[in-house]
């Protein structure tokens, strides 16, 4: 790409430089806004754009007050306690669930195979707030709308698609003679899901997984349906100060959750190449 | 069955092991069906129910209701004395119970003015003598308001009595029944609008991350791997990043001191602030940028798999660069196209949080009404009926996903 062919005229020259230019200035557009807010969580002042201080780089204008906000408030406290037990409550459920299902599915063997797959995916599908009003209106019922079973039953159900979805394509090529292989050699089913099928799908698994938790850890409408004051999560709270006072320390709250999904990025990329350099029996 | 090669006892035993293995996928996927049945399917049931059940007014006046069982409404007579006077004790009831209000405004959706002449009616049957109600309580309620002489608010009350009821669905599609019982449109067009509105706002998004999506697209599928490689993270990091983060930075961007403001006034390009936050641009060009994504990931997998040489062998039998692009190469994209046009498209048309923070009242869109009627006005039927509807929606959309992509296609990252 960065040499041409000699024999490209200067036009399909200038114009495969403009397609370049065009893809790095949406590669700008995608980065810039997430970029801005970094800086802007260490503003000394209550604004959400940089001051003239900050531009001159003077450095009391920068300051880590927003941070120590952040520790020093009770409900970001609890809303940070909640994302993280609530999140990977559901992700524990989620994952147990979607990868049994999966499994099942790939099999070959499953009655009515695709209409129950487009069933399992329908909840990433529907619009959250229909699932949320919906959740709502039944949770109430059973009693469960305002406590924290109901939370984590919502956000474990609104994970599973991507658990499905992943250990599906794990599965993708899977060979079930191995299956069949290791019971007609006498290991028990439990055996061998662990030593056989689970070796070979792990990464798939861990990818749901992590899809899982971000999805709970991302979710605000069913969080403002059915969580009382006590499961407030970070988005949750966002959300409302967002709405009501706006302040930097969203920001501050804003800039950490940027270096999780970085993390968060760095892991899924890591078992992407792992799963396939597996695939290509690259690793033992 | 005919195979000569194979006894009975084989057959049957190989019927057996096909019976086992189909029992056991069963058994793997039973929970997972379980579980999305009691979480996820239930809770959608209830609100499809919820949508034309409505026992508010049948469990607050149950004798009432009972007594107007038997009145013709057609006659245009007053409702017997009989029914009149339940509803004088049950009215006392619910006035001493505090629950006068709920009747009034549910009975106001019928009939424009109920509201208030339950209301005063109720206060003045409320300290009358039992005894005295259930014997002449009917000739009370009349004297106490000249409405009451009105056959209508009767016709108003006895339909709102009916347990199930089209009456939401109407309402969410602008429509109303006239005295006469005929359905016709409502003078002012708020729903349909919306919804119109919002499948607007849906396709230009879809139409924006296409347009900017596909030169990026383009450009990574056809980079040396390393460089792709790396730019491809920065795709993926606002993929992972929490949608109120993105939101958030479009807040501090195009606030009226934000930064896209404070820039444009400090290079003099222009005087005053523009307007840019909670405005339909801000939604659009929030979700925008929140959706990418999920058009980039699919057309640069199809991209990928695109051969070059069918492009080169366009050009060396003397096809011009742009036409040979745009039909050889573009058909070819046509997969990852429809795939990530379809799924921004399914995904915006139902989003809340964004338009809810961003796009003030012009950039609402149908999920924000939705969420008013749920949280603010509590006319959860009218909800659950717009939901109703917003989920058939995108069920065809869902349905024409899986028949062009096919849903098990649906790859994540």
């Amino acid at each position: 790409m960065a040499k041409f062919p000699r024999y490209f005229t200067i036009w399909q020259k200038l114009g495969l430089s403009g397609v370049k230019l065009t893809a790095y200035l949406v590669l700008l557009f995608l980065m810039a806004p997430i970029l801005v807010i970094i800086p802007l969580s260490f503003n000394a002042e209550p604004y959400f754009t940089f001051t003239e201080g900050m531009l001159a780089l003077d450095p009391s204008a920068y300051s880590l007050k927003w941070y120590e906000e952040i520790l020093a408030d009770q409900k970001w406290i609890l809303a940070i306690k909640n994302s993280f037990y609530i999140g990977l409550m559901a992700t524990l459920i989620a994952t147990v669930l979607g990868t049994t299902a999966a499994i099942g599915l790939t099999s070959g063997q499953m009655p009515f195979q695709r209409m129950i797959m487009a069933l399992l995916l329908s909840p990433m599908i529907v619009p959250l707030i229909i699932t949320a009003a919906g959740m709502f209106f039944f949770y109430t019922q059973l009693d469960i709308a305002g406590s924290y079973m109901g939370v984590i039953l919502a956000h474990a159900a609104l994970g599973t698609p991507f658990v499905v979805i992943t250990v599906n394509a794990a599965l993708a090529g899977f060979d079930y003679s191995l299956v069949r292989a290791s019971l007609g050699m006498g290991a028990k089913p439990v055996y061998t899901f662990f030593k056989v099928i689970m070796p070979l799908i792990r990464p798939g698994v861990i990818s749901g997984a992590l899809f899982a938790f971000v999805t709970s850890f991302d979710e605000v409408i069913v969080v403002l349906f059915l969580a009382g004051p006590e499961q407030r999560t970070i988005p949750r709270q966002m959300f409302s100060g967002l709405r009501e006072e706006i302040n930097p320390t969203i920001l501050a709250v804003a800039t950490l959750l940027v270096i999780i999904s970085g993390l968060l990025l760095l892991t899924m990329e890591y078992l992407r190449a792992r799963g396939e350099k597996m695939r290509a029996g690259e690793l033992d | 069955m005919s195979n000569p090669e194979l006894t009975q006892d084989e057959i049957k035993q190989a019927d057996r092991n096909i019976r086992r293995r189909k029992l056991l996928a069963i058994f793997f996927v039973a929970p997972l069906l379980l579980f999305i049945f009691v979480t996820f399917v239930a809770p959608i049931g209830t609100m499809l129910y919820r949508s034309f059940y409505h026992p508010t007014v049948a469990e607050l006046i149950p004798d009432t209701l009972a007594q107007l069982d038997d009145w013709s409404e057609e006659s245009g007579d007053l409702p017997p004395t009989a029914a009149l006077n339940a509803f004088a004790v049950e009215l006392q009831t619910l006035a001493a119970e505090r629950r006068s209000g709920k009747l009034a405004e549910e009975i106001n959706r019928a009939y424009p003015g109920a509201s208030s002449l339950i209301k005063s009616t109720a206060r003045k049957v409320r300290r009358v003598d039992l005894a005295e109600l259930q014997t002449s309580g009917g000739q009370l309620v009349l004297d106490a308001h000249k409405k009451w002489s009105d056959v209508n608010v009767w016709r108003a009350m006895k339909k709102s009595g009916s347990v199930i009821k089209d009456d939401f669905y109407l309402t969410a599609l602008d429509l109303e029944r006239n005295p006469q019982g005929e359905i016709v449109q409502r003078d002012t067009q708020i729903y349909l609008d919306l919804y119109w509105k919002s499948l607007k706002i849906a396709f230009y998004i879809t139409a924006l991350t296409a347009l900017i999506g596909f030169p990026l697209a383009w450009y990574l599928a056809n980079a040396p791997s390393r460089v792709a490689n790396t730019l491809m993270i920065f795709v993926l990091l606002p993929f992972w990043t929490s949608l109120l983060v993105r939101t958030t930075a479009w807040i501090a961007l195009l606030q009226t001191n934000g930064v896209i403001n404070s820039t444009l006034m400090s290079l003099h390009i222009i005087d005053e602030p523009l307007d840019l936050l909670y405005t339909q641009f801000a939604t659009v060009i929030a979700m925008t940028h929140i959706l990418m994504p999920f058009m980039i990931l699919p057309l640069y997998s199809v991209m990928k798999g695109i051969d070059p040489s069918y492009f080169r062998a366009a050009l060396s039998l003397g096809a011009k660069p742009i036409p040979a692009f745009i039909r050889i190469y573009m058909p070819m994209t046509v997969p990852g196209l429809s795939a990530g046009a379809l799924l921004v498209f399914i995904i915006s048309i139902g989003y809340y949080i964004t338009p809810a923070l961003v796009g003030g009242t012009e950039g609402q869109m149908i999920s924000n009404i939705i969420a008013f009627h749920m949280q603010s006005s509590n006319n959860w039927e009218l909800a659950a009926a717009l939901g109703s509807l917003l989920l058939l929606l995108i069920t065809l959309l869902y349905w024409l996903y899986d028949r062009l992509v096919g849903i098990s296609n649906l790859k994540l990252g």
